[in-house]
């Protein structure tokens, strides 16, 4: 067997890695590697509720401007995809990444019995449950359950984050938050604390579990770092907070680490006033972030393995609000940015403004069908038993 | 290994309360529980005062004293609404940090512990600060008297109505929100009824509301007195009927003891003890303090597996710190950056079912802020964590101003620790026992923190920098977590 060059690095750094590991936790350890060209998901969650109409604009619809007398988007101002369909001004690298090729718009995608409260609709789009059901577990964290069964690093999910979402919380398995990797075990405390792994003795469950976790997130603090310095990504990112994130994935996407899910939010979408220029800023920092992260990841020829997928918790009413803004709707619109996207651009029809729910949109996808076809399609897991039920998959790939 | 009688009484302490304090750690050798637990309830036999915190525009509107014809007519402009919410969040704060205060400084501790329980039992995550403060009058007022007490008055409540959409419910319109949960999360747990009983139960609901002023009214003509069937009985049933016949199922024990043991005992139920319990709740007509004096009256409690098996939640170690380190805080804002970071904000549950608690409280960033807080305050660290944006609290733009505020409070140092409190506890502590005494103070777990490491780390200028270095790096271990 002819051992390609990544691959054998690939061993290599685990197995240093591998040394940080307390003993007690060596059993645990099984070398988990994912070959080179292997998909990779990175959500980006617009937290606030995403004003979707705005973001994805039907400029010939009359509806539309009638009740967006003030914030709807003039034609000539949209950036036109198709003749009914333009997208924000501010989103100008979404619309080149659509003429390119490698943007899939999905309309409509929510759930049955929408909840209007930020944290309850975000609790039930992250643990992918239906409004009725209370779920504490997140579907990228049961995604993780069942690809990591017996691995000595949870790096297989990762959110850009100094807090945890849900969305990465499995039964067994929780992704890793990191904002800064090294700052956690370059400090003195991260001393003290691999001191008392490595002392530890196999005990009760709940003790093991816990110094489980405190060394692993030690030791993978280190992985990570170490990694995202071996092949640090040369492109030019903006220096929002967005930008150095991605500019990071790109980064760990490059070198040998076996994440498969990326995870970071952008926010906050909740324009109830003045809603142009809050939405505005958000988009430019998105695109521009964006933007720098498929250029790279085209140099690098990753982009066909890489996806971005945008979502929020609800879009917002149909009729603007007296003070600029919007409220709190229902079903939204979904980014899909890849190099490996099997159907592009506009993948549905735009919401049908004739037909609202007490002036709301109707959803016409579940969004579990969107997070079943790219559990199945593109990270090849076994959906059913992730999402609890068997839900159609999508075309888009 | 013998299970020592100081670390019974701390589990005791632990379980019932929120842990020993600095005052009367050095007492826990000699006394017995059964002494103990009689001072746990002599010290929360008094009914509590209520924690007010309704200002101005919130309780003024619904005291009725100002604006109310307006907000009758529904002319409460988007302003004044703006005003009062954001009123409202503040109002909850104050009232979060009051009642951690109660948590940490009353003597009433099995009364508060029970009540963070219900807290959790009973959630409700509603933006209005006058209706929580009565929710949780209701709840501490009744926390260790009779749960058909509690039941009743927190299913009567504003804060449940509103959150369960009872003031929805009309009998030309049903909501089943109320009737489903109310058997789900409050009495009978799921399995034990029909999507049948939960319309007839619904039925029986229509018409329970609440007022302007926050008061519980019966809205006769928007009730359906009709016949309804619920749980195999038919009548012309009332809410108040379904709460009866609810609380005469012998489930309703069974399920509320079953959580309760899970809560105060061990995650890992023993079946014959629930089922023991549960005989003698039902029987003593849900008298609370007589299922905990079961409990903590018993030689099983005491067993080693169910000490230091627990996972304390965000709120309890908190308040555990704050119990063996006296201290003065210097700002609020600390103590809710870390309830925020570590996922459990008083009277903001994640929905109805409550905290999940026990390993949901840990992953990779909660466990190790966990062990760097006891750091963060003594040392007056500065906190780098951001947490999450919440848009329910504070809607967009006013978030980073908010984050800043909280980020910038806890870097300007956060505490004053009253160390020589601390050091008394010790005093008649030979110096070779010290480490040993001060571990078996401040840990409740068989697993042991290595005498070895710690040396590495202890500071060994003086008696008192010594026991302080101690105790802040055990209390910086997986092993504190757990209780």
């Amino acid at each position: 067997m002819v051992i390609k060059r990544k691959e054998f690095l690939q061993v290599g750094s685990l197995a240093t890695a591998s040394f940080m590991l307390p003993k007690f936790l060596k059993a645990f350890e099984k070398p988990m590697m994912v070959p080179p060209g292997n998909k990779v998901v990175v959500v980006i969650q617009l937290s606030g509720g995403n004003d979707g109409l705005n973001t994805v604009i039907p400029v010939r619809n009359d509806i539309y401007y009638r009740e967006r007398p003030k914030l709807g988007i003039e034609k000539d101002k949209a950036l036109l995809l198709t003749d009914e369909v333009g997208l924000n001004p501010a989103l100008t690298g979404f619309k080149e990444l659509f003429d390119d090729g490698s943007l899939a718009i999905m309309n409509s995608v929510g759930y049955p019995n929408p909840d209007r409260s930020h944290f309850r609709s975000m609790d039930i789009w992250q643990s992918a449950s239906a409004s009725s059901e209370y779920v504490y577990t997140g579907w990228l964290g049961r995604y993780l359950d069942a690809q990591c069964k017996g691995c000595d690093k949870p790096t297989q999910a990762m959110e850009m984050d100094d807090v945890l979402s849900m969305a990465l919380k499995g039964e067994e398995s929780k992704g890793l938050a990191f904002k800064d990797p090294k700052r956690l075990f370059n400090s003195a405390a991260g001393k003290y604390f691999k001191d008392l792994g490595n002392d530890h003795q196999k005990g009760e469950e709940t003790i093991d579990y816990l110094y489980k976790t405190m060394s692993e997130t030690l030791s993978s603090a280190e992985y990570i770092y170490q990694q995202s310095k071996a092949h640090p990504s040369s492109e030019t990112y903006p220096g929002t907070e967005l930008g150095k994130d991605l500019k990071t994935i790109a980064s760990l996407i490059f070198s040998d680490i076996n994440t498969k899910v990326y995870y970071v939010s952008l926010g906050s979408f909740d324009t109830h006033v003045n809603q142009d220029n809050q939405q505005k800023r958000l988009f430019t920092e998105l695109n521009d972030a964006v933007k720098a992260f498929s250029a790279d990841l085209k140099k690098n020829n990753r982009f066909q393995d890489v996806m971005v997928m945008t979502f929020s918790e609800f879009g917002r009413r149909v009729s603007q609000n007296a003070s600029g803004g919007t409220d709190h709707g229902t079903a939204n619109n979904m980014f899909f940015v890849s190099g490996g996207l099997k159907e592009k651009g506009v993948l549905n029809a735009m919401p049908d403004l004739n037909d609202l729910t007490d002036g709301d949109l109707k959803h016409k996808v579940d969004f579990k069908n969107v997070y079943a076809t790219v559990l199945n399609k593109w990270l090849g897991a076994d959906d059913k038993s992730i999402l609890g039920k068997q839900f159609e998959y999508l075309n888009f790939i | 290994m013998a299970v020592s009688n100081r670390l019974k009484n701390q589990h005791l302490l632990w379980r019932s309360a929120f842990g020993p304090m600095a005052e009367n750690a050095a007492d826990l050798d000699n006394i017995s529980q059964k002494k103990l637990w009689e001072l746990l309830l002599k010290t929360s036999a008094k009914r509590p005062e209520k924690i007010e915190v309704a200002q101005n525009l919130v309780d003024g509107l619904m005291k009725g004293i100002k604006d109310v014809v307006d907000l009758q007519k529904k002319e409460l402009s988007a302003d004044q609404k703006k005003q009062m919410q954001q009123q409202s969040r503040e109002d909850l704060k104050t009232l979060n940090i009051r009642w951690l205060e109660e948590m940490i400084n009353s003597e009433a501790q099995l009364r508060e512990k029970m009540s963070l329980f219900w807290h959790g039992h009973f959630s409700t995550r509603v933006i209005n600060s006058y209706f929580q403060q009565e929710l949780l009058q209701v709840i501490r007022g009744n926390a260790l008297g009779s749960f058909k007490d509690l039941l009743k008055e927190v299913s009567k409540s504003p804060s449940m109505i509103q959150f369960l959409n009872n003031q929805q419910n009309r009998k030309q319109h049903p909501n089943e929100n109320f009737a489903r949960e109310v058997m789900e999360l409050f009495t009978l747990g799921r399995g034990n009824y029909t999507e049948n009983d939960i319309k007839e139960g619904a039925r029986a609901f229509t018409g329970w509301g609440f007022n302007l002023q926050g008061e519980f009214v019966f809205r006769k003509n928007q009730h359906d007195d009709g016949k309804k069937t619920f749980l195999g009985k038919t009548g012309n049933f009332d809410g108040d009927d379904i709460i009866n016949i609810l609380l005469e199922q012998k489930q309703t024990a069974r399920f509320i003891t079953k959580k309760i043991y899970k809560y105060f005992v061990n995650d890992t139920v023993d079946d014959a003890k629930v089922e023991w319990l549960s005989d003698r709740f039902y029987k003593n007509d849900y008298d609370i303090k007589k299922l905990l004096e079961d409990i903590y009256l018993s030689d099983w409690f005491y067993d080693e597996k169910n000490i230091g098996s627990r996972i304390k939640s965000p709120v309890e170690l908190l308040a555990g710190i704050r119990r063996l380190l006296p201290m003065e805080m210097q700002n609020d804002q600390a103590q809710l950056l870390f309830q925020r970071t570590l996922g459990q904000i008083l009277f903001y549950p994640p929905n109805v079912a409550g905290w999940p608690g026990g390993k949901n409280w840990i992953d990779s960033s909660s466990l190790m802020l966990r062990l760097r807080i006891p750091q963060i305050i003594t040392a007056n660290e500065a906190v780098d964590i951001r947490p999450k944006t919440d848009d329910d609290t504070a809607m967009g733009q006013m978030m980073d101003a908010n984050l800043k505020k909280m980020q910038d409070a806890v870097k300007g140092g956060t505490a004053t620790i009253e160390w020589a409190a601390v050091n008394k506890i010790f005093e008649k502590v030979p110096r070779e026992n010290l480490l040993q005494k001060i571990s078996a103070t401040v840990l409740q777990t068989k697993s042991q923190v290595s005498i070895q490491v710690l040396d590495k780390y202890l500071n060994n200028e003086s008696r008192e920098n010594y026991i302080k270095s101690a105790v802040v790096n055990l209390m910086s271990t997986p092993e504190y977590q757990l209780c």
